[in-house]
């Protein structure tokens, strides 16, 4: 077995990223579709690590990125929890399908 | 707990461990075809002849354990393993982190994706989920081309991130101490982002307020 390289890394970042759209797009209960959100974000996460790494020049700057990527989906699991819940308390279900007020 | 074999958790934990099995050993075979076929994926962080280190064998278990978690999340159909097969992912990438010398990114992942965001998932999970009825509590549609999708991605991103030959070189000197980088980036060069970012927090903060509190009429 060989020493994990620049490859891995990436290699694990999409895989993370295809099952994280695969659960956004087949998921029907509106806190999974957001744990698919979450895991494409990790996604990014590992690849802007990764390259900040392996990049020749020691900057720093790919960890700032990923720091502001972790703040704003704090924010963003936030603000998409209380819409959720909001959405519960008016139609006691969180299916996406059934969400479909403004449609009609 | 005598009629377990009876009770359909035990037949999706079942799938579920299945699916996460199939997933790391299709990594596993993956990265083995990436490396000992295609020979345009030399290692990187190899020191000498290029074999794993010791160290390196605890990077294939997280990396293992990130995609199997994450392939628990998108295939679990109970709404409850699936954040806790997040957590997996979250704790496992956060150790990734650390292979790559971002002890501070590590530390922050903790804090702010185990400590709070997936306590915040549980908390919405237990609030809107009704824990009696509904072994079917993730329902999933459209699964086939869910999963042509899910194909077509790790063939596309999997090839790109094997075969290019990334001119990828290791840190002169490994970053001995991130956390005062960082600071020094996010009170200079980054300063407005940072500002800009506390705001956001702010506002992020009244609005889920606003928006998920009850409203009480006098």
């Amino acid at each position: 077995m060989l020493a994990p390289g620049l490859g891995s890394f990436l290699l694990v970042g999409a895989l993370l990223f295809a099952l994280g759209t695969y659960t956004v797009i087949t998921r029907t209960n509106a806190v999974g579709i957001l744990m698919g959100v979450e895991l494409i974000l990790n996604a990014a996460n590992v690849n802007f690590v990764a390259f900040n790494r392996y990049n020749p020049t020691p900057l720093l700057t790919g960890q700032v990125v990923s720091l502001f990527v972790i703040v704003l989906a704090a924010a963003e699991a936030a603000v998409a929890l209380a819409i959720v819940l909001a959405i519960y308390l008016n139609t006691r279900t969180i299916d996406v399908t059934d969400a479909d007020t403004l449609r009609e | 707990m005598a009629d377990a074999p009876a009770r359909p958790e035990r037949h999706i934990l079942e799938m579920v461990g299945f699916a996460s099995l199939v997933l790391a050993a299709l990594v596993l075979i993956g990265y083995a075809f990436a490396t000992q076929v295609m020979p345009g994926m030399a290692p990187v962080a190899a020191s000498g002849a290029g074999l794993a280190q010791p160290g390196d064998i605890l990077f294939y278990v997280f990396a293992v354990g990130a995609v199997a978690s994450a392939g628990g999340v998108a295939f679990s159909r109970n709404i409850i393993y699936s954040a806790l097969s997040l957590l997996g992912a979250l704790l496992s990438t956060g150790a990734l982190y650390v292979f790559l010398h971002a002890e501070y990114v590590a530390i922050t992942q903790l804090l702010i994706y185990v400590g709070g965001v997936l306590v915040l998932i549980l908390f919405a999970v237990m609030l809107t989920h009704r824990i009696q009825d509904g072994k079917h509590s993730n329902p999933s549609t459209g699964v086939l081309p869910g999963i042509a999708l899910l194909g077509a991605l790790v063939l596309v991103l999997g090839f790109v991130a094997t075969k290019t030959p990334w001119k990828a070189d290791l840190n002169a000197v490994p970053p001995q101490d991130s956390a005062y980088g960082i600071g020094d980036l996010f009170l200079g060069h980054y300063l407005l982002p940072f500002e800009v970012s506390s705001l956001v927090l702010l506002a992020t903060l009244i609005g889920a307020v606003v928006v998920a509190r009850k409203e009480i009429r006098e």
